[in-house]
């Protein structure tokens, strides 16, 4: 194999045992006249390479550019997101998760605001493990513009250089991380799932989901830093708050800073419901509700469980629910406690949205759907007959409790 | 005259990927690539200005030869220009890595007023690399564009989705979106279109022609590397509840109430 | 079966697949049950630029023949039958005006319907004249630079939604036949008004209107060839379009084909799929055996069509007639390998048995091609002899 950007099967080496097209996780190897042969498609895992009885798989030169300074970047920080003026909720999340690396790691864990200052956003984030809070302070910064936010944010992360910098996997998490990390030139690895320090190189091992959940992959950043990360809502706990911890306050006026967007308006359309991010439950509805106004029977039950209502493309494409109720491949990835899944049959696009729910409820009188497949509790029946079932149940229980 | 330039990513059928359990592997063989779906948007919101305003739409990705196929399909669309960012050095790149290239091949089609990209890729899921490219650029970006409010005299109005509900954004241009399936409803190719894609040949630059510094592309110049890649363990089979709908739904309540969710 | 067809006719045929899967499947039992015409689709057919297939490239069109078109047809009826018929009956009501008309009067129509800008119909039944096409009574009587025309066109598909009408008309009515002349007659003509939509048994999202003519002045340079030609140009057109209707019934078949079988090999009774049962296996062999006899006859009918054959009255009659009367016996098979769930609306099956009786009606019914092809054979035997 001659391209550079694959690894080289030495011929003399090769015995044709096949051990590394058995390891390659994405089948990209195949016996050839008794050799291994690496397609385009490799993406350099490493797998053959470890499972090679006779060292022929040579991966191309790690002749990276490495920063000198890996080792002078030290502690932890959470990037915290405040949203209409509170706390977003991932971030108490990423504040337990940042206190386990930090103390793995020995060194401490900050916050880093760039909203307008409050006490009591100060006081949360102390409150949930931060050692210390970072504020930035600047007009452009305050008013919501990303570009600004970005550059500011860089400015100090060059400045005081942390080893590792989690920001939630939130429209604005996933906006300015990847901005920053291009500034920085460093990596950034995308809804992370687990996060932890591998004890021996004390590197952040970052564990995430592709390909809708079908694959995991452990990622490093080795070289660059600071090792960012995002990490969607809902998959870290949050610790237990602790009211009266304090810490200090560091306030960091960037230099002069290009703005590039104007934010002119908010407008907050699910005031009624939860967001689906935000839910520990959802219920979500699809074509076999038969009829838009079939949505409230739905919002009824969610309301009962405090629960977000979610949909399939076939409701949202029907004009039954507006599309931000979309969950699946072309709608939004969720992860609640309870999924509940109402007349929805299952496709693999809506499940690639929904599959790591911790519990997942399917109701459908199909017997064979396939959500039939990934669900913890099935029940086959006419949802006209089982929802209303299990709104009296619910409201019966509500009366004893 | 608007320069839109669309970039684009060949990914695998989604509903075509197996997982052999046995060797707890992803199946890739016999898998067709389409266009990521999120990237359908973006063509045709691309599409849409240059009929409201006149101008070109070029179609960019980086990838392997077989991504051509791609780019015709958006050359069928309507668009009137397809490149291909392609040389074996150039593999294995992560989101930095691919944001320098596609920027090396953005700023190598001259100017231009307007990128647009889908919101994430269905294989990497991480959208990361919009942003990332509107960073090389050094132009402004804004991620899950649901609308194009108003675009014309250097400026760009848009809303932009945002956890429960949406935000109206403006900048200047030449800046990036990213967009959301909410913006259109993406084209089919047309007859004519085809023709015109049989004909039309994708522009294939590789690291020499664009200039790239063969230390900031594909694997080396990838700031993360995938360590390990393995399978999740399926989930385990569920229980179905029996008995009539009140039986039935009595059950789901004790059951959610007994893992302590309700 | 393989048909060793261009890379062009690939791509053609492979369009109208994506259209049909993507674009019209969803939405045919929907429009089936609202009786609605697909206004939307024949949107993305045109933009698709389906409807350019047949026309010559100087008209806007993309040059293809019968052939491409009876691809298309194919596809589209796969998905429905309905739609098909509404695309096909376009290009039935534009075939006079390619066929004969003037270089002005191709000029006028012709580009907006290869754009798919403007729909056709072609008006000829009237409530007294079915098969009989030679007792209609709808005149059309010279006066000055116009004609003007008086009668009723009954069940004309398209009727209303077409901008673009070739109707035919007798200018003498003495001459009986061959006293008849075909008009263009543009919607929105005073005195040209449309009558109700039918209800129909099937291909109901197709629509079948009544045509109303009262002292309708049409402008003489909207006559098609010469007077007294209307019979010849009638029948002209329906000898060309019968292969597409041809296709409409291999499409419909095939479909209805295709669902039985993914049904067959996936319901079981008796412990086992019905698919092993050999009653049901032989039943689907027989269908597919059928399917692709009718798909290979209008193939060829429509590649010799296109290649130049002069007289093809008769093969055109039997690529309608065998594939029609397919078409009609799959889909009650079909209904059949699905048994009581096929008899549902909740199933797709029904619709194509209901969609698949028109076939053996409209275009002429299958008993006049018969009398097409058995008149073709004595003149045939005749002319050997002389
Ligand atoms: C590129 C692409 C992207 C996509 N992205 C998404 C996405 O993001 N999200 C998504 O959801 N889909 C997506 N899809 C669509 C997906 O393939 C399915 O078409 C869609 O999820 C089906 O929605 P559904 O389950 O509501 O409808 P159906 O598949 O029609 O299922 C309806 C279900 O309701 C049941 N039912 C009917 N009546 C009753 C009743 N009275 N009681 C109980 N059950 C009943 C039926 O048994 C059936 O299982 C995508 C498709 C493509 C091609
Ligand atoms: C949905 C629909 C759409 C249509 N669209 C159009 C259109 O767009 N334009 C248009 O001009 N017309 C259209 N028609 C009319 C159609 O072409 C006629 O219905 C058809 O030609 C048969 O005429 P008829 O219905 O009057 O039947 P009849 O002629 O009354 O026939 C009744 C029966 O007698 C048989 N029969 C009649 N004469 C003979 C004979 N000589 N030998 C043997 N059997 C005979 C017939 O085969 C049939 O079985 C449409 C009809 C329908 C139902």
């Amino acid at each position: 194999m001659e391209g550079k950007g694959r690894p080289a099967i030495l011929k003399e080496e090769c015995t044709g045992c096949g051990a590394c097209v058995e390891a390659c996780p994405i089948g990209a190897i195949r016996m050839h006249d008794g050799l291994a042969q690496i397609d385009e498609s490799c993406n350099l895992c490493g797998g053959c390479r470890d499972v090679c009885p006779s060292g022929a798989i040579r991966f191309p030169e790690e002749d990276r550019e490495k920063q000198p300074a890996v080792a002078e970047h030290h502690h932890v920080w959470v990037f915290a997101e405040v949203r209409q003026g509170k706390l977003a909720s991932v971030v108490p999340e990423l504040l337990g998760a940042g206190r386990r690396l930090a103390d793995q790691l020995g060194e401490s864990l900050h916050a880093v605001v760039v909203t307008a200052p409050r006490e009591e956003i100060y006081q949360q984030l102390f409150g949930y493990g931060a050692d210390a809070v970072w504020q930035v302070e600047h007009e452009l910064v305050f008013e919501g513009d990303e570009m600004a936010r970005a550059a500011a944010l860089c400015q100090l992360i060059r400045r005081e250089r942390p080893a590792v910098v989690l920001f939630g996997a939130t429209a604005m998490g996933r906006s300015l991380a990847p901005r920053i990390a291009t500034r920085l030139k460093t990596g950034l690895t995308a809804d992370c799932t687990g996060l932890e320090i591998d004890p021996e190189t004390r590197l952040l091992r970052q564990i995430r989901p592709a390909f809708g959940g079908n694959i995991m992959a452990e990622i490093l950043t080795k070289y660059r830093r600071p090792q960012m990360a995002t990490v969607r809502p809902r998959v870290m706990k949050a610790p237990r708050f602790r009211p009266d911890s304090s810490g200090p306050i560091h306030h960091f006026v960037p230099a002069e800073l290009d703005g590039g967007l104007t934010l002119e308006e908010l407008v907050l359309e699910e005031v009624e419901t939860v967001n689906l991010e935000d839910a520990d439950i959802i219920v979500s509805g699809g074509r076999g509700l038969g009829d838009p106004r079939n949505f409230a029977l739905l919002e009824e039950l969610a309301r009962l469980l405090g629960a977000a209502v979610g949909a399939s493309r076939a409701a949202v494409d029907s004009g039954w629910i507006p599309y931000p109720h979309q969950v699946g491949q072309t709608g939004k990835t969720v992860a609640p406690k309870v999924y509940i899944a109402v007349g929805i049959s299952g496709a693999i696009q809506h499940l690639v949205g929904m599959q790591s729910s911790d519990v997942i409820v399917a109701i459908n009188k199909n017997p064979d759907a396939p959500i039939f497949k990934v669900a913890t509790y099935g029940i086959v029946g006419d949802l006209f007959e089982v929802v209303p079932a299990l709104i009296r149940q619910l409201k019966k229980m509500r009366g004893v409790t | 005259m608007l320069h839109v330039v669309v970039c684009i990513k060949q990914v695998p059928e989604i509903t075509e990927v197996s997982i052999d359990r046995r060797t707890n592997t992803l199946v890739r063989e016999g898998v067709p690539s389409i266009i990521n779906p999120f990237d359908m948007y973006a063509i045709e919101e691309g599409l849409r200005l240059k009929e409201a305003h006149g101008g070109t739409v070029s179609v960019i990705s980086m990838g392997p030869p077989q991504v051509e196929s791609s780019l015709k399909e958006a050359v069928a669309m309507g668009a009137d220009r397809a490149v291909l960012l392609s040389d074996s050095r150039f593999a294995g790149a992560d989101t930095l890595a691919t944001a320098y290239t596609l920027a090396q091949g953005i700023r190598r089609l001259g100017q231009f007023d307007l990128v647009i990209c889908g919101k994430q890729a269905i294989d990497g899921d991480t959208g990361q690399v919009g942003p990332g490219l509107a960073e090389e650029l050094g132009i402004p970006h804004v991620t899950y564009v649901r609308r194009i409010r108003e675009l014309g005299d250097g400026m760009l109005r848009v809303e932009r989705m945002v956890e429960g509900g949406w935000e109206l954004i403006s900048t200047t241009l030449p800046a990036l979106i990213s967009v959301v399936k909410d913006i259109n409803e993406p084209r089919l190719p047309s007859l004519k279109g085809i023709m015109r894609a049989k004909r039309t040949p994708v522009t294939v630059w590789g690291l020499e022609e664009l200039g790239c510094d063969p230390q900031r592309v594909g694997l080396t110049g990838s700031a993360t590397e995938v360590v390990r890649i393995w399978t999740p363990e399926p989930r385990e089979s569920g229980e179905l509840l029996q008995g009539d709908p009140e039986q039935q739904a009595r059950q789901l309540v004790e059951r959610l109430r007994g893992l302590g969710v309700i | 079966m393989q048909y060793f067809l261009s890379e062009e006719q690939e791509a053609i045929r492979d369009l109208a697949r994506r259209l049909a899967e993507e674009k019209i499947r969803p939405q045919a039992p929907v429009l089936d049950e609202r009786e609605e015409f697909p206004s939307q689709l024949m949107k993305e057919l045109a933009r698709a630029d389906l409807f350019a297939v047949p026309f010559p490239e100087e008209y806007g069109g993309m040059g293809y023949g019968l052939f491409e078109l009876c691809l298309v047809v194919e596809q589209l009826a796969w998905a429905c039958a309905g739609v098909a018929t509404s695309y096909a009956a376009s290009f039935l009501g534009a075939l006079p005006i390619l066929e004969f008309g003037t270089e002005d009067q191709k000029r006028r129509y012709l580009p907006s319907l290869a754009a798919g800008e403007r729909m056709a119909a072609f008006a000829l039944t009237e409530p007294e004249a079915g098969s009989d096409a030679g007792a209609i009574s709808t005149t059309a009587v010279r006066d000055g630079d116009h004609y003007v025309l008086n009668g009723t066109k009954q069940w004309i598909t398209n009727g209303g939604e077409a901008d673009v009408y070739t109707v035919i008309a007798l200018t003498d009515k003495t001459k009986g036949a061959r006293g008849a002349s075909a008009f263009v007659v543009e919607k929105g003509t005073p005195g040209f008004s449309f009558g109700k939509k039918e209800k129909k048994l099937g291909i109901r999202c197709s629509v079948t209107r009544e045509l109303s003519f009262t002292d309708c002045r049409v402008p003489a340079h909207n006559r098609l060839g010469r007077e007294g030609m209307g019979f010849l140009i009638a029948m002209r057109t329906l000898d060309k379009a019968r292969p597409g209707v041809g296709a409409l019934a291999v499409g419909l078949a095939q479909g209805a084909l295709d669902e039985a079988v993914a049904y067959a090999s996936q319901r079981v009774q008796f412990g086992k799929p019905i698919s092993s049962f050999q009653a049901i296996g032989h039943k689907l062999a027989d269908m597919a055996t059928l399917i692709e006899a009718s798909r290979a006859l209008v193939y060829q009918v429509a590649r010799s069509i296109d290649a130049g054959q002069r007289d093809f009255s008769k093969e055109s009659a039997m690529a309608k007639l065998f594939p029609a009367d397919v078409a009609m016996r799959v889909t009650l098979e079909a209904v059949q390998v699905f048994g009581g769930y096929g008899y549902m609306r909740d199933y797709p099956v029904e619709k194509r048995m209901r969609d698949a009786k028109i076939l053996q009606i409209y275009e002429g019914t299958n008993e006049i091609q018969r009398n097409i092809i058995a008149s073709a054979l004595v003149r045939e035997l005749k002319s050997r002899r002389r």
